[in-house]
């Protein structure tokens, strides 16, 4: 049984509060006020009074967003989620304005400068050679068919960047982290979850060496 | 005699709020459509969607921070 001498009693003697919720005519009301306090509330489902028996509106901000009864709650907490998809709504606009920036960007960059691959003879039919076009670091594959043809496909999937296999044998490229398969001889998309075709390098043979020239992505 | 002009009560408040939310919700998702859509393009090397796409986002922008005055 709760001490009568303990702090929560004493204030409530001292504020003349009455905190029994079966009190004639409080009934099922929470927080520890008269029964009187809450004829002034303009809600009839307002059953909770602040400590300073002032009325919601004019409590201070940090307890209006912290409401403890139950309609409040719903009001609150569904206006700071449409207030939240607001500001996610400028997210995708700075997305938007970041794609459009490196667009700009991209548009104002120089060709590539034509780059030796390799010899043709160095890459026996069958096989697969790895290079970087047009940097270092932009690794390409260079495959030669069983019949000689030649393609070269930036080996970076077009899921997440994971690095293709080819099976020259079988005609696709695989991506072994998400099952990916792209057609060999025309990089385009044929399984998994890669939603576009791999980008292509553009090719020239010349006195028997292979040159990457240029670089075409694509969307299909 | 002007008109009498009453504060609304929360459960109209609560209406309004629930009304805002819908059509945030809708522009929000079509924003994400539209940037994903924008992105795959562009990965893809196609630009002409850039600037269009980046105009109906900020006009999607101007209608939420329109109706976020309401809330």
């Amino acid at each position: 049984m709760p001490s009568s001498d303990d702090p929560q009693s004493r204030f409530e003697r001292a504020r003349d509060l009455d905190p029994r919720v079966d009190t004639p005519g409080r009934e099922g009301l929470t927080g520890s006020a008269r029964a009187d306090v809450y004829e002034a509330a303009q809600q009839p489902d307002t059953v909770t009074i602040a400590p300073d028996l002032r009325p919601p509106d004019q409590q201070p901000r940090w307890r209006r967003d912290f409401a403890i009864d139950w309609p409040e709650d719903h009001f609150v907490a569904r206006r700071d989620f449409a207030k939240f998809l607001v500001l996610t709504s400028g997210a995708f606009t700075f997305g938007q304005g970041w794609i459009a920036a490196k667009s700009l960007v991209r548009k104002n960059e120089p060709a590539p400068a034509r780059k030796r691959i390799a010899a043709l003879s160095e890459l026996a039919p069958g096989s697969a050679l790895v290079f970087g076009f047009p940097g270092e670091h932009d690794p390409c594959l260079l495959i030669r068919t069983a019949d000689g043809e030649l393609f070269a496909y930036d080996q970076r999937c077009t899921h997440l960047s994971c690095a293709v296999v080819p099976r020259v044998a079988e005609g696709v490229l695989h991506c072994p982290c998400h099952e990916g398969y792209f057609d060999l001889r025309t990089g385009r998309n044929i399984a998994g979850p890669p939603p576009r075709p791999l980008p292509r390098v553009e090719l020239e043979v010349e006195d028997g060496e292979v040159f990457a020239v240029a670089v075409q992505r694509r969307t299909v | 005699m002007p008109p009498l002009k009453r504060p609304a009560t929360r459960e109209q408040r609560t209406a309004i709020v629930h009304g805002i939310l819908c059509f945030v919700l809708m522009l929000v998702v079509l924003q994400l459509w539209l940037l994903t859509a924008t992105m795959n393009a562009w990965l893809g090397g196609d630009d002409a969607a850039v600037w269009p796409a980046l105009g109906a986002s900020a006009a999607c922008l101007a209608l939420n921070l329109g109706l976020l005055r309401y809330l």
